[in-house]
């Protein structure tokens, strides 16, 4: 039985939204708890989270 | 992916990178250097005259200390010229003190010397007023004593008597 | 300024999709399967929208006569095939009848110019390419004036008209921001001293130019594809691939010896780790623009499929509800994709930043 790509393209994107999430949620903790260094932590924030959404969209349109 | 690599229009790079770059270069030249040069120069001048403002108050704060310490030095020296002028005063005071009190010693001894010589004159005075008197006195009483023969020979006779007891 | 241009782009969004109806209103009289050719139309509609074109249409509608009529004007085409080829856009017909330019023949298939033959028609050609994807060929040196290449032109016009004349501001009055300035200001102050100096470090000032330029042009790019023009440039690859490529050269052609020392021989890891991490650190090299490029693209790729496909909706559900539902679900994704648009050029940028710190690291080991 043949899986369709559309369901690794599912997977792939279960995948990067849980590792976002995770980020965002993370950040969110870091903040609170540092509020004078937000704006560094979100910085950190986005690169990350779109290094991730660049492994999420190579893989994507490798799948 | 296959799609992707299809979509691709080199045409289109090749423009998008001519005009990127060539707007890169133009902008370069003719905007952000002259804006970010303008910032630049505005917050250097900022920079420079809150520099200068902060110098200015350290300056401030150094004359106000100048002051304050001119201010404590004045105090001070008017403080010792004050001690030493009431020093003074009381030395002088002291002095004209003693100085008095000698003066006056002096013209007590002195009036006291007066008084003594006057008493001695006015004793000595005295003394030969009452001689004198006791003279005239005794004059007048051998006068009277001798007014008579009688009277003159019992005083010899008294005198003759009290030679003999020699 | 969000609101209105929102409003703007859905009052032109709905122009579009009421001459959609309209067509399909034509069309589902000779098909018994209205529903699907409507999903068809707006899927092919939204297929087309992503692609480039040859010429500037505004809005194409279907008349009476079951002919497309296409609002807009045409560009310029330029090819190399055998010698220099120029002509306009008109010729091609929007893909319905072959152009013969100097004895050449060219037909317009799926967005892509083909060279043709004589006396074959453009349905033939179409019927032969559906067989054997080879059977006739792209033609691939196409300089031509696509409606990207104006957008980016008329782009680059505005950046320069707009930054220019800040800049004269500036010199005008004494380096005090005035009216555009005040709003370009703050931006161009917190590229220098948010993305460009935290990242890059002391030797920031010679990418703050290419810095600057790649926000506004994306950003500006970005907006432009929101508004009704019915522009996708940064959501078509070419062009994302280009702005990942000067990132990428810049990177590598500026780094210094400590970058090259990390990729090739990484300092303070055992001899096996480093012959080990050369190919991951040299493929890293490549992957990190790809990534740049695919982000871009797919971003605001899937941004326009997104929103046009809930507007698209609007026309599908046939009741009260499912419409004014649909219209309340775009109107919310246009605000947000506003935010990606920003969003999206501020990551080139920052990334960008990042990547020619790391070019620019000095070994401190």
């Amino acid at each position: 039985m043949e899986i369709p790509t559309i369901v690794g393209a599912g997977l792939i994107v279960i995948g990067a939204g849980l590792g976002i999430g995770k980020i965002g949620g993370s950040a969110m903790e870091a903040i609170a708890r540092q509020p004078e260094a937000a704006g560094k932590i979100q910085t950190a924030m986005l690169i990350a989270a779109a290094l991730i959404e660049g492994i999420g969209f190579a893989a994507l349109f490798a799948a | 992916m296959e799609k992707l690599i299809e979509e691709f229009s080199f045409g289109l790079f090749i423009w998008q990178t001519v005009i990127f770059v060539g707007l890169v270069l133009l902008l370069k030249k003719f905007a952000w250097k002259p804006i970010l040069d303008a910032v630049n120069e505005r917050e250097e001048g900022i920079k420079g005259a809150l520099e200068a403002a902060d110098e200015a108050r350290k300056e401030l704060q150094n004359l106000n200390a100048d002051n304050e310490k001119l201010i404590k030095e004045a105090r001070a020296e008017r403080e010792v010229m004050i001690k030493e002028a009431r020093e003074l005063k009381e030395k002088m005071i002291a002095d004209a003190k003693g100085q008095a009190k000698a003066e006056a010693d002096k013209l007590v001894a002195q009036a006291q010397e007066t008084i003594e010589s006057e008493k001695k004159a006015a004793v000595a005075d005295i003394k030969k007023q009452v001689a004198e008197l006791s003279i005239a006195i005794a004059e007048k009483v051998i006068k009277e004593e001798l007014s008579n023969s009688s009277k003159q020979d019992q005083l010899v006779s008294d005198l003759v008597k009290d030679i003999e007891i020699n | 300024m969000s609101k209105a241009l929102n409003m703007k782009f859905f009052s032109l969004a709905l122009v579009f999709f009421a001459s959609i109806s309209f067509a399909t209103a034509n069309t589902s009289s000779d098909s018994s399967d209205g529903e699907k050719d409507l999903k068809t139309e707006i899927n092919e509609y939204i297929q087309h929208h992503l692609q480039d074109s040859y010429d500037f249409s505004l809005y194409s509608y279907t008349n009476s006569e079951h002919e497309h009529v296409y609002i807009g004007f045409p560009l310029p085409v330029i090819l190399w095939d055998n010698g220099l080829q120029v002509f306009s856009s008109s010729k091609l017909h929007h893909g319905d009848a072959i152009a013969e330019v100097n004895g050449n023949y060219y037909a317009l298939i799926h967005g892509k110019i083909y060279k043709g033959e004589a006396g074959v028609s453009i349905d033939q050609m179409k019927e032969a390419l559906e067989h054997d994807h080879h059977a006739y060929h792209k033609i691939m040196n196409d300089f031509s004036i696509t409606k990207s290449v104006v957008m980016m032109l008329l782009t680059g016009l505005l950046m320069f008209w707009l930054f220019s004349s800040l800049a004269k501001s500036y010199a005008k009055n004494k380096g005090i921001p005035t009216g555009f300035a005040r709003i370009f200001e703050p931006i161009v102050l917190y590229i220098r001293d948010d993305i460009a100096e935290p990242n890059i470090g002391p030797n920031y000032k010679k990418y703050m130019s290419y810095l600057l330029t790649i926000f506004f042009f994306v950003w500006f790019l970005n907006l432009f594809g929101l508004t009704p023009l019915g522009v996708n440039v940064t959501g078509n690859i070419a062009v994302t691939f280009g702005l990942a490529l000067l990132t990428f050269l810049i990177t590598n052609l500026t780094g210094n010896k400590n970058y090259w020392g990390h990729i090739f021989w990484m300092p303070g890891v055992p001899v096996p780790m480093k012959i080990l991490l050369a190919p991951i650190e040299l493929l890293g090299v490549i992957i990190k623009p790809f990534a740049l490029m695919i982000r871009l693209w797919a971003n605001m790729s899937a941004g326009h499929i997104v929103l046009m496909s809930i507007i698209g909706l609007m026309f599908i559900f046939h009741s009260w509800l499912g419409s004014s539902l649909s219209f309340l679900l775009s109107f919310v994704l246009a605000i947000l994709e506003l935010l990606v648009a920003a969003l999206q050029a501020y990551i080139f940028t920052m990334l960008s930043a990042l990547y020619f710190g790391f070019a620019n690291e000095e070994a401190h080991h």
